[in-house]
């Protein structure tokens, strides 16, 4: 029994029968292995390429020295290790009369630090810079750009810090782990970890941060952190990357989305395909059934036959998918490692059983519905063709089959939402695209639309007659050719707008400068001093210090926030800001946006992440104190923050009304161009107590994320690209063999070659439209959306879209209308029909 | 000729079937019985219901009245699978249209009804039948690459592969011209001959239906005389 399964799959695979079935299941776990291989490496790899911001892979932070022992376990695991010591502290440069001196953060380090990412330096000021391994040698410093200038210092000078005097050696340009929050950070200098004692700074009741850095293999890491975690005592805590920067974890999150969409995708279309594929395959042996039902065989026997020739071809093709997913997976993994930075972890076997499952579910999914229908072949249909197939339980098994895939895709993509989102727009477009294809086709074939277009020629008419016997089978082959093409559509045409709308979240001309500490009679001069300067004048927003005391009348207290942010951000406080309008860049994601002048209430709109921390919930009230005296607000609506946007946020906003009242400190955010850093000099001459803050390096980083995280994107593209030309395929050739039997006979009753060819061409032509139309409009629809609720962007309208949709449909279906007609008309008609 | 001797018998069979509103009556009051050895042909004009006769006499198609025993066996008692079973069991098939399976070569088609059925010597066994019907050069060839009428040769090989009790021939010459029917029709009343099979077969054709033992006429769905 087995072995006859065996050679029935020889003798169909000699028969090319299964090849594109086959071809159809490589590709399918092929991309999906590849893609979940590489998603789940390069989720691994970012993951730990945005670890540079903690400098390694953990982060400990106490307000002790460390224990020996702490260290000593990061390196017994094998993990490389470094640490840090932070305080602030003044330094000075000069003497006599030139001396200046400013306050500065000073971090100095261990030999190896940092264990991720690389410091960068330059030579002097404002000279290019580049990446070095360590940090500074005993006996030297790096100043920061804003330190170096206000201290006048150049390499090779002095500065003085507490007892020490250290030599500059470089200007410090990035620092990897340099957080974004700017508002309580001193400018940087950079020592080495053996020079701290000779400054005699450090005294007991010192203000000091101790950070210990561990960086390796993921497993130890972990390991190392479950271990580390019982033993912190007080004043200690670990940070990870959610407590990170947010606007890089932004650029993560969308990755994740889009890798996971994009198998969600691919996943989907190859299903699609592989249902083409098996249809045709058992419309190829409804016959040979029927032969086998008359010898003899049951119908379990039909059924075990043709389901272990499946079940063999399925494991074989889902063996061999997974090998190229790996290979493939291998050589982006290969071509992408000077880019990504990060060495990549190795892949885990997880990908590869996934790939598998996919497979096999997409086979026994998609291919097991036709094949139950051979086994209901009547035994009758070898005396009278017509006789078909019952498809009542082929019903049952799509149901089952698709229910299946969905699971899998679901916990393959790992986000319910968006792959429900997915599955459900996809399951409406098929049917709706049948629905209209059906429709359209039939307009198309309208008795007047005939007399319209096939009054003189025969062979359009003829044409269009088709398109109204096969309205059924055709609409079916529409809503297939238009599902492939809008999947093409989408990852040619629409891919670069969504890549250039994710590449201006953080765009190149994003503000790199940020002003604090401007007072309110200054507003006026620094407008004027900026259109002096003929530079573009910044937005300025006011910025009130706030602590939030109580929520709802109950005081707030960190003991009731076991996570560490929220202890932090209770203990801390905020930038508040008054405003009448919602800033472009913040959307309201919850309630509606205060009316200014409406005074019945004070209102308070939350940034919707820090409302999560900290547990808030709307027309929560919230009690603030700042400058010492309390106020309330109710709050009434969440926003969502674009913290990928390089522009002022606030966490909470309230109408003028509420804080204006409050000690007010304005902060603005501008581009200065490379060149013109003499205005911040003259800037910072005019109003000495505002800071200026140099974001330059941390945009910059953040660019270079989005720039790597987007390559990794369009890879993964041409997987669900490769599923789509699949479809598309299966689609096309799904007809091939009905339609050459027609011609054959309509060669066999005379018709010219020009009349077989042009009543293809008709027929295609329409369907191309259509199917081009159909695929046009989801692939708009898709983009749209995706931007919108994926990106939180806006898409610009594509008019290219528009006119190379419709036309790549016709393109399409009439160079396969050629080719299907030459292979027509090269074979003798008796022998096409011979074939049967 | 009793009952109990015949090989194949069919009592009161009617078959309607609705087209539109009414029903159109392809067949009835079929009495037919067929004793083992015996040759009988079915003829009648096109539309008499001669196919739909043998496929209810085969078990392929269901009657709406009526009884059919075939070896013995109450064919319309069973369900579709034991009637799969019996047909593998005592009857070969021989078709107007060959059926042969075209992805398969003229050996594997003849190979499929003994590999069904689970023989082990299949190759051999289907080798040397297509080497007895002329094919025996031919065995590697696919039906495209093979004439009608040696196309009809492997069918016949196929058939009486499994020497079955009973052959079904629908038209076997309805696809050939005189020359290759001729040389058809001659094998296969020598295969017959050889094994001793008894021979249902339906044509329209007068001159082939003489060679049979005995002629069944159908007009209108009945028999006549």
């Amino acid at each position: 029994m087995t072995g006859l399964a065996m050679r029935m799959l020889a003798r169909d695979w000699r028969a090319g029968e299964l090849r594109v079935l086959a071809l159809a299941l490589v590709i399918a776990v092929g991309s999906v292995t590849s893609v979940s291989f590489f998603a789940d490496r390069v989720r691994q790899g970012l993951g730990r390429e945005a670890h540079q911001l903690l400098g390694g892979d953990l982060l400990l932070l106490g307000d002790q020295p460390w224990k020996e022992a702490m260290s000593a376990e990061i390196a017994r695991r094998g993990l490389a290790v470094a640490q840090s010591t932070n305080f602030i502290s003044m330094a000075q440069s000069g003497s006599g009369d030139g001396a200046k001196s400013l306050l500065a953060g000073v971090k100095a380090v261990s030999g190896a630090y940092p264990l991720r990412g690389k410091l960068r330096v330059a030579p002097r000021l404002n000279a290019p810079d580049a990446a070095v391994a360590g940090g500074p040698q005993p006996g030297t410093a790096w100043l920061d750009e804003r330190l170096t200038s206000a201290l006048a210092v150049n390499p090779g000078d002095k500065v003085r810090l507490g007892n020490a005097e250290l030599t500059v050696a470089a200007v410090l340009t990035l620092e990897p782990d340099r957080g974004a929050n700017f508002f309580n950070i001193a400018p940087r200098l950079m020592m080495n970890a053996a020079d701290v004692a000779a400054t005699g700074l450090i005294q007991t009741g010192s203000r000091v941060t101790y950070q210990l850095l561990a960086a390796g293999e993921r497993k130890e890491v972990d390991a190392y952190e479950a271990w580390a975690r019982p033993r912190l005592e007080r004043g200690q805590r670990i940070e990870n990357l959610e407590n990170a920067r947010p606007e890089i974890r932004a650029s993560l999150d969308r990755a994740q989305s889009f890798l996971g969409l994009t198998a969600l995708l691919a996943a989907i279309l190859a299903g699609v395909a592989i249902a083409l594929a098996t249809r045709r395959f058992v419309e190829r042996h409804l016959d040979g059934c029927a032969v086998m039902r008359c010898m003899g065989a049951t119908q379990g026997k039909i059924l075990s036959l043709y389901g272990a020739e499946f079940l063999v071809l399925g494991v074989a093709a889902c063996a061999v998918g997974c090998a190229a997913g790996f290979a493939a997976q291998e050589l982006i993994a290969h071509w992408l490692a000077s880019i990504i930075q990060a060495e990549l972890p190795q892949p885990t076997v997880v990908p590869a059983v996934q790939g598998a499952l996919v497979g096999l579910t997409l086979l026994l999914g998609f291919a097991l519905p036709p094949l139950l229908q051979l086994k209901d072949v009547p035994a009758v249909r070898v005396i009278r063709r017509e006789s078909g197939a019952t498809k009542g339980s082929a019903v049952v098994a799509y149901v089952l089959g698709f229910g299946t895939l969905v699971a899998l895709l679901l916990w393959q993509a790992g986000d319910l939402k968006l792959g429900m989102t997915v599955v459900g727009g996809f399951s409406a477009a098929v049917v709706l695209f049948i629905g209209l294809a059906w429709g359209l086709l039939r307009a198309a074939s309208s008795s007047a639309s005939m007399r319209f277009f096939g009054a003189r020629n025969a062979a359009v008419r003829y044409g269009l007659a088709n398109l109204r016997r096969h309205s059924r089978s055709n609409a079916l082959q529409v809503a297939s050719l238009a599902l492939g093409l809008s999947a093409i559509l989408l990852l040619t045409i629409t891919r670069s707008d969504l890549i250039n709308a994710w590449r201006q979240a953080s765009p190149p001309d994003a503000s790199n400068r940020f002003v604090i500490g401007i007072q309110p009679e200054q507003l006026e001069p620094l407008k004027d001093f900026f259109r002096a300067e003929n530079a573009s004048l910044p937005e300025v927003y006011p910025m009130v210090r706030g602590r939030l005391t109580a929520v709802n009348g109950k005081a707030v207290s960190e003991k009731d926030h076991p996570d560490e942010r929220a202890k932090r951000l209770v203990e801390r406080e905020f930038n508040l800001s008054f405003m009448e309008a919602l800033p472009t860049h913040n959307e309201v994601s919850a309630g509606r946006w205060f009316d200014p002048k409406s005074r019945k209430e004070a209102e308070a709109s939350v940034e919707e992440g820090i409302a999560k921390t900290l547990g808030l919930k709307m027309w929560d009230v919230l009690t603030y104190s700042a400058g010492g005296e309390p106020f309330t607000a109710r709050i009434t609506s969440l926003r969502k923050l674009r913290w990928d946007s390089m522009k002022v946020n606030f966490f909470v906003v309230t109408p003028p009304w509420v804080l204006e009242k409050a000690p007010t400190s304005y902060i603005t955010a501008f581009r200065l161009e490379p060149g013109t850093e003499p205005l911040l000099d003259r800037m910072v001459a005019r109003f000495p107590n505002v800071t200026v803050v140099d974001v330059s390096a941390a945009l910059r980083q953040a660019q270079g994320i989005i720039d790597q995280v987007i390559l990794a994107v369009q890879f993964v593209f041409l997987f669900a690209l490769g599923a789509g030309l699949l479809v598309l395929y299966s689609a096309l050739v799904a007809t091939e063999d009905e339609r050459r039997r027609e011609a054959a006979i309509m060669r066999a009753f005379g018709a010219s070659a020009a009349q077989v060819s042009g009543s293809q061409r008709a027929e295609f032509l329409v369907m191309g439209a259509v199917a081009g139309v159909l695929a046009t409009c989801a692939a708009a629809a898709i983009s749209t959306l995706l931007a919108q609720r994926v990106f939180q962007l806006d898409l610009p309208m594509n008019f290219g879209l528009w006119i190379y949709g419709p036309l790549t449909g016709i393109a399409l279906l009439s160079l396969n209308a050629w080719l299907s007609a030459r292979k027509v008309l090269s074979a003798s008609p008796a022998l096409t029909l011979r074939e049967g | 000729m009793t009952a109990q001797a015949a090989l194949l018998s069919a009592q009161g069979i009617g078959k309607t079937v609705k087209s539109g509103i009414n029903d159109l009556v392809i067949l009835q009051e079929i009495d037919l019985s067929v004793t083992s050895g015996e040759a009988v042909a079915i003829v009648g004009a096109s539309g008499s219901g001669k196919s739909t006769l043998l496929a209810i006499l085969a078990g392929l198609d269901t009657p709406t009245v009526g009884s059919v025993q075939l070896d013995n066996e109450d064919v319309f008692a069973l369900d579709e699978d034991a009637r799969a079973q019996l047909r593998g069991r005592a009857v070969g098939f021989v078709f107007q249209s060959f059926q042969l399976l075209p992805a398969l070569s003229a050996l594997e088609n003849v190979m499929l009804p003994l590999e069904l059925a689970g023989r082990p010597d299949a190759r051999a066994a289907a080798a040397a039948m297509l080497e007895r019907v002329g094919l025996g050069e031919r065995l590697g060839h696919y039906p495209k690459h093979l004439s009608g009428g040696e196309q009809q040769r492997v069918a016949l090989a196929r058939a009486f592969v499994v020497q079955p009790k009973l052959l079904m021939a629908d038209e076997p010459t309805g696809s050939l011209d005189a020359a290759a029917g001729e040389a058809v029709i001659k094998l296969m009343f020598e295969l017959n001959a050889q094994a001793g099979t008894t021979l249902v077969m339906v044509t329209h054709d007068e001159q082939l239906a003489q060679r049979c033992g005995r002629i069944v006429r159908l007009a209108g769905g009945k028999i006549v005389p």
